[in-house]
C-alpha cells in the first residue's frame, strides 16, 4: 500500500465475509501439506535436512505416486483430443473407433464444446449400461445419471438440495467419524449440521446400527436429521462394508426416513480374501420393493482412484434413485449454473466404462496393466499393516479396502502437553514432527474425526513397494524414538 | 412423497422460465428430421450458445497437437508432431507430478501455469505487475465467480448481500446469484447509446438496492454478452470511482477480452485502468477480474479452463479462498494446459506459428465478415434494430414488436420475444434465444444470436431469419 492512501476498510474482510467460510477446513491439503511444501523448496534451495526428499503420502494421487496410466485410456483421449491421429498407424482400431464414436457424441465434434450440464448423453447410456452390468442386471436410467467434475462436485450438489430450514429444522447430515473431510468442509460452507456416528475401530471400522441410532437421537433434539452419507470402500479406514451390513443400513434408512449417500469411488479397490464390493444400489434393489422402490439413494463414483487413478482429469458421476420428479427438475438447474463437466473427463469416464473387450487389439495390454495395478495395491496393503502392527505404539485395523491406511498411535504421556503447548493437536503435532525428521508426509487423525482421547494418521499406500518399505521402516524409527523421547 | 419436497428454497426460486423449452423443442424437432419427418428445413441451425466448435470452427491446431501428447506421452518419441510442440508438451508434463496429467495439481492450479498468466496480464496491460499469488485457476471463469460471490454473500443474514448485475446479462449468472441467495441489483445499459454504462444509473440502481439489502458488489461484464459492447477507458474509470466512493467490491467478468472486431475497438482491463487512477484508488479499491479459455480463437469451452485474478484482497480473506479451492481438489489439468497454451502461444520464429496464426486469423475474418453481413441484413429488415457490434460472440438486435403481436403473446401467457423464438424454430429451424432471458426494460424485446460460426451457416441462418421475420411483421401489422 502506498504511504499517502488514505486508510480505507476494505469491503471484503474477514468480518465482512460469508462467515460460513471461516469453518471450512480441509485436512488433506491442510497446514501439514504446505509445511512439506515449504519443506521442499528447502531442499531445493540446497537446505541441509535428515531426509533427501518430501513424500507425499497425504494424498490418494496415484500418478504422483508413479503408478501409471491405463494405455488404452490415454490413446483414446489423445485421438479425441488431435483427431488427425486417426490416420495414425501405431494406434490401435479399437481406440480409434471409441474415440470417433465418443467425438460424435461432442457438438462440432470437438472435445471443446460444451455438453449439456448433465453430461453427453450418450456416455450417460454407457455409464448407465456399465452400473446395469456391475449389478447383475438391475435396470440403471441415463437420465438419473448426472455426469460432474468428480465425485466431490456431485456430492456437494447432493449437499446443496439437501441443505435447508432453520433452528430445528436446519438439515442434519449423518458422516462417519472417521471421514473423508470434504463432507465435513461442505456441511460447514453449507451451515448444515453434521451428525457424527462412529465407525467401531476394534471391529476392523465396521459400521454399527445401534451407533446409528444413538447419533440420531441425540441429533434429532436441536435438528432435523435429512441424509446419512456413507464411504465404501472407505476412506480414510479402508473397510470394505459387508453385503449384511449394508442391508443393515438401508432398513435403518428406510425406518428413519433418511436420504442415502453412498460415496462408492473406491469400488475397484478391494484387497482382502473375504471381502467383496456391494454396490448400495444393487442391494437396494435385491432386497425387494418395500425398500427399492421408497428409499431414495444417489451413488457416486469417479475415475480418479481405482486403477484409473486419473485424478486431474475431473471426471465422476452420481446415479440417484427414488428421487422425486419435483427435485430432479431443480437439480438439473443446480447443474446448470456450473456449465458443464469437463468434456475430456466425461470421455475418459466413457472409455473406463466401456473398456477393451476380449476380441479387441488392446484387451490383453488392458487386462495386464489394470491387474498388476491392482494387485501392487494390494500387496502393498498387507504389507503396510503387516510392518505397521509390528512396531509397538502402531496398531493398524486390516487395509481391506481403498487406498489408505489409518493406524491408531500410542502417544507417550510427555507428548501431548508438548503438543498443547505449541497449539497443536497431539496427533499434528505427531506428523509434523515426523515430517521434519524424516521428510514423510501423512495427514493427521484430528483431520478426520476420532474418538476423543484416541490418535492416529492416515497414510496412503501409494509409493512404490519400496519406497513403501523406506517408508514404514522411518515411521518404525520415529515411532521408537518418539516414545523414548516423551515418556 | 418425499421431503426433498421442501428444497433448499435457494435452489427453488430461479430467474429463468422456459429456458428448457426452446432447447428441448430444438432437440426434438433434430430427432423427428432424423427419423425422416419433412419440414421445410434439412436441419435445426443452432445459434443459442456462445460455442465456437459447436458451429462449426475447427480448434486451434497447436493446442490440440499439445493436448494430445499430453495425453499420450508416447506421442513425443514420434515425428509426427512438430518440435515445439513437444517441447511445450514436455515442459507441461515436467510440471505435474508423477510427469501425468491425471495427478493433482495445487488446488489453485500449477504453479509454472500461474506464472506463465501473470506474465500474459503484464504484457496485456503494459507493463503493470501481476503476482501468480493471486491467481486462482478454476474449472472455468464461472466457478471462479462462484467462489467469490460464496466469499461476498451472507446467505444467512436476515438483510441480504446485494450484488449489482447490469440488464442485460446472461442467464446462468442470475440463477447463480439466487443459487447463493444474494439480492440481485439491476442497472440497466443504455441501449440508445450503444449499450454503455451510465454512473446515474448505477447510482439509482445502488440507491434503490440499498433500500432493501446490503449492497457489496458490483459486477460487470467487458465486453459485454450479450450486448457485444465494450467499455471506454472512460467510462471504466467512472465505474471504479464509483466503486470507490460507495464502497464497492469490483467483479470484472472479461472473458471476452479477445473478441474484439473493428479498427477503433481497443479492450482496457480493469486491472490496468485501475492501477493509473492515481494511489489511493489503485491500492484500495477490490477488483477480481476473470478470463477463461472457452472465448476468443480458442473457444475451447468444454475444457474448463478459467482464472481470476484479484486485486487489493486482504490477506486473511485470501487465505479462506484459498482454502474454499482446496476442498474441490483441483482444477481439471487439461483446462489449466489449456490456459497456459493461451496466454503463452506461439510466437513468430516457433515451428507452429505460420499455422497458427493463420487459423486465428481465420476465424477473426469469419468473425468480421459475419458481423458485417448481420447488421446488412437487419438493415433491410422493418421492426429490427441494433447497436453497432464492437465484440463479443453475439449480437443483441432489438425487435420492435406491432401492438398486435404483444396482444397475441399476452394471450398466450408468454414474453413476446420467447414467442417469436419458438415459432421461429419452429418453422425456420432456426434456434436463438429471447431477449427475456437476459433481462431488458419492460416492453423491449430483443434476441441473441451467435456470430462466430461458419459464414456458411451465418448466411443460411440469416436467410431464415430474414424470411421469417418479414412474415411475421406482415402478419401482425
Amino acid at each position: 500500500m502506498s504511504e499517502n492512501c488514505e486508510y480505507r476498510e476494505r469491503v471484503l474482510t474477514m468480518d465482512t465475509m460469508n462467515p460460513n467460510v471461516k469453518r471450512v477446513e480441509y485436512a488433506v491439503r491442510g497446514p501439514i501439506v504446505q509445511r512439506a511444501v515449504q519443506i521442499e523448496r528447502e531442499l531445493m534451495m540446497g537446505i541441509k535436512k535428515p531426509f533427501t526428499e518430501v513424500i507425499k503420502a497425504n494424498i490418494g494421487d496415484c500418478h504422483a505416486m508413479g503408478q501409471k496410466p491405463i494405455t488404452f485410456f490415454r490413446q483414446v483421449l489423445a485421438l479425441c483430443s488431435y483427431p488427425d491421429l486417426l490416420e495414425d498407424s501405431k494406434f490401435p482400431e479399437d481406440a480409434k473407433s471409441r474415440a470417433c464414436r465418443i467425438l460424435q457424441a461432442c457438438g462440432g465434434g470437438s472435445l471443446g464444446a460444451y455438453s449439456t450440464s448433465q453430461g453427453i448423453e450418450l456416455i450417460r447410456q454407457d455409464v448407465a449400461r456399465y452400473i446395469e452390468r456391475r449389478d447383475g442386471g438391475i435396470t440403471s436410467h441415463p437420465d438419473n445419471i448426472y455426469l460432474s467434475t468428480g465425485a466431490s462436485d456431485a456430492i456437494m450438489t447432493m449437499l446443496k438440495l439437501l441443505v435447508s430450514g432453520e433452528g430445528m429444522s436446519r438439515t442434519g447430515v449423518m458422516i462417519s467419524i472417521p471421514q473423508y473431510p470434504l463432507y465435513s468442509a461442505a456441511l460447514a460452507e453449507l451451515g448444515a449440521v453434521q451428525i457424527s456416528y462412529y465407525l467401531d475401530e476394534d471391529n476392523c471400522w465396521s459400521l454399527d446400527i445401534s451407533e446409528l441410532q444413538r447419533a440420531l437421537q441425540e441429533a434429532k433434539k436441536h435438528c432435523s436429521p435429512r441424509a446419512l452419507c456413507i464411504i465404501n470402500p472407505g476412506n480414510p479406514t479402508g473397510q470394505v462394508q459387508s453385503r449384511q451390513c449394508i442391508e443393515d443400513v438401508i432398513r435403518f434408512a428406510a425406518a428413519e426416513n433418511l436420504f442415502l449417500m453412498a460415496d462408492e469411488v473406491y469400488q475397484d479397490n478391494v484387497y482382502a480374501d473375504g471381502c467383496t464390493f456391494h454396490s448400495f444400489k444393487k442391494v437396494l434393489f435385491e432386497m425387494g420393493p418395500e425398500y427399492s422402490e421408497k428409499v431414495e439413494l444417489a451413488s457416486f463414483h469417479s475415475t480418479s482412484k481405482c486403477y484409473m487413478g486419473e485424478c486431474g482429469f475431473r471426471g465422476g458421476y452420481m446415479e440417484v434413485v427414488n428421487l422425486d420428479p419435483e427435485v430432479k427438475v431443480q437439480l438439473t438447474k443446480l447443474v446448470s449454473v456450473r456449465l458443464c463437466p469437463p468434456v475430456p473427463g466425461q470421455a475418459l469416464l466413457d472409455v473406463v466404462v466401456n473398456p477393451p473387450q476380449p476380441d479387441e487389439p488392446s484387451y490383453d495390454t488392458f487386462i495386464k496393466e489394470r491387474t498388476d495395478t491392482l494387485a501392487t495395491l494390494a500387496e502393498k496393503a498387507n504389507m503396510t499393516q503387516d510392518i505397521l502392527n509390528q512396531v509397538p505404539g502402531i496398531k493398524c485395523n486390516p487395509v481391506q479396502g481403498a487406498m489408505y491406511t489409518f493406524p491408531r498411535i500410542h502417544l507417550p504421556p510427555k507428548a501431548i502437553p508438548e503438543a498443547k503447548e505449541k497449539g497443536q493437536a497431539p496427533d499434528m503435532f505427531y506428523c509434523m514432527k515426523l515430517l521434519e525428521e524424516t521428510g514423510i508426509c501423512l495427514v493427521p487423525g484430528s483431520g478426520f474425526g476420532q474418538r476423543d482421547g484416541t490418535y492416529h494418521f492416515r497414510m496412503t499406500i501409494l509409493p512404490s513397494k519400496e519406497k513403501l518399505k523406506i517408508v514404514l521402516a522411518k515411521i518404525k524409527e520415529f515411532q521408537q524414538h518418539f516414545m523414548e523421547q516423551y515418556s | 412423497m418425499s421431503f426433498l419436497k421442501e428444497i433448499s428454497p435457494l435452489v427453488n426460486n430461479y430467474f429463468l422460465s422456459g429456458t428448457d423449452v426452446l432447447s428441448r423443442r430444438a432437440a426434438q424437432i433434430t430427432a423427428e428430421i432424423q427419423q425422416g419427418e419433412r419440414r421445410s428445413y434439412n436441419e435445426v441451425l443452432d445459434l443459442s450458445s456462445g460455442d465456437l466448435h459447436r458451429g462449426g470452427i475447427k480448434p486451434i491446431t497447436f493446442v490440440r497437437q499439445v493436448l494430445a501428447a499430453c495425453f499420450y506421452p508416447a506421442l513425443l518419441e514420434e515425428d509426427s508432431l512438430p518440435l515445439d510442440v513437444k517441447q511445450r508438451a514436455e515442459s507441461l508434463l515436467r510440471e505435474c507430478d508423477g510427469g501425468s496429467i491425471g495427478s493433482y495439481t495445487d488446488s489453485s492450479g500449477i504453479a509454472k501455469i500461474k506464472h506463465c498468466v501473470s506474465q500474459f496480464i503484464t504484457r496485456r496491460d503494459g507493463g503493470v505487475p501481476s503476482s501468480p499469488d493471486n491467481i486462482f485457476i478454476k474449472s472455468g471463469s464461472q466457478m471462479a465467480l462462484m467462489i467469490m460471490l460464496k466469499l461476498l454473500i451472507r446467505s444467512d443474514d436476515s438483510c441480504r448481500t446485494g450484488v449489482l448485475i447490469p440488464v442485460p446479462t446472461y442467464a446462468s449468472f442470475t440463477l447463480a446469484l439466487e443459487k447463493q441467495g444474494a439480492a440481485i441489483i439491476p442497472y440497466y445499459l443504455c441501449e440508445e447509446q450503444g449499450w454503455t454504462l451510465q454512473v446515474e444509473e448505477l447510482r439509482r440502481a445502488l440507491n434503490t438496492g440499498r433500500k432493501t439489502c446490503n449492497p457489496v458488489a458490483l459486477y460487470i461484464c467487458n465486453p459485454g454478452n450479450p450486448t457485444g459492447h465494450i467499455q471506454s477507458r472512460k467510462s471504466i474509470e467512472e465505474v471504479i470511482r464509483f466503486a470507490a466512493e460507495e464502497k464497492l467490491f469490483i467483479l470484472a467478468d472479461e472473458v471476452y477480452q479477445s473478441c474484439m472486431y473493428g479498427d477503433d475497438t481497443e479492450f482496457h482491463s480493469y486491472k490496468k485502468v485501475l492501477s493509473e487512477m492515481g494511489s489511493t484508488i489503485s491500492s484500495t479499491v477490490e477488483q477480481a477480474s476473470f478470463n477463461s479459455v472457452s472465448k476468443g480463437f480458442m473457444g475451447e469451452c468444454g475444457l474448463r479452463g478459467g482464472y481470476v485474478e484479484l486485486v487489493n484482497l486482504d490477506p486473511a480473506v485470501k487465505e479462506y479462498a484459498s482454502r474454499l479451492l482446496s476442498t474441490r481438489s483441483c482444477p481439471p489439468v487439461v483446462g489449466q494446459i489449456a490456459l497456459d497454451l493461451m496466454a503463452d502461444p506461439p510466437k513468430p520464429g516457433d515451428t507452429s506459428f505460420p499455422t497458427f496464426s493463420e487459423e486465428v486469423q481465420s476465424i477473426k475474418n469469419t468473425i468480421g465478415k459475419n458481423t458485417v453481413r448481420i447488421l446488412e441484413v437487419f438493415a433491410e429488415l422493418p421492426g429490427i434494430s441494433c447497436q453497432p457490434l464492437k465484440a463479443g460472440y453475439f449480437v443483441f438486435p432489438c425487435l420492435h414488436f406491432p401492438p398486435k403481436a404483444i396482444k397475441w403473446a399476452k394471450r398466450r401467457q408468454m414474453e413476446p420475444d420467447m414467442l417469436y423464438c419458438l415459432h421461429l424454430l419452429e418453422e425456420s429451424g432456426l434456434h436463438v434465444r429471447p431477449g427475456c432471458e437476459y433481462g431488458q426494460r419492460k416492453d423491449s424485446y430483443h434476441i441473441r444470436l451467435f456470430v462466430a460460426t461458419q459464414e456458411n451457416i451465418m448466411e443460411d441462418a440469416l436467410q431464415r431469419l430474414k424470411t421469417f421475420h418479414t412474415q411475421f411483421m406482415k402478419e401482425f401489422s
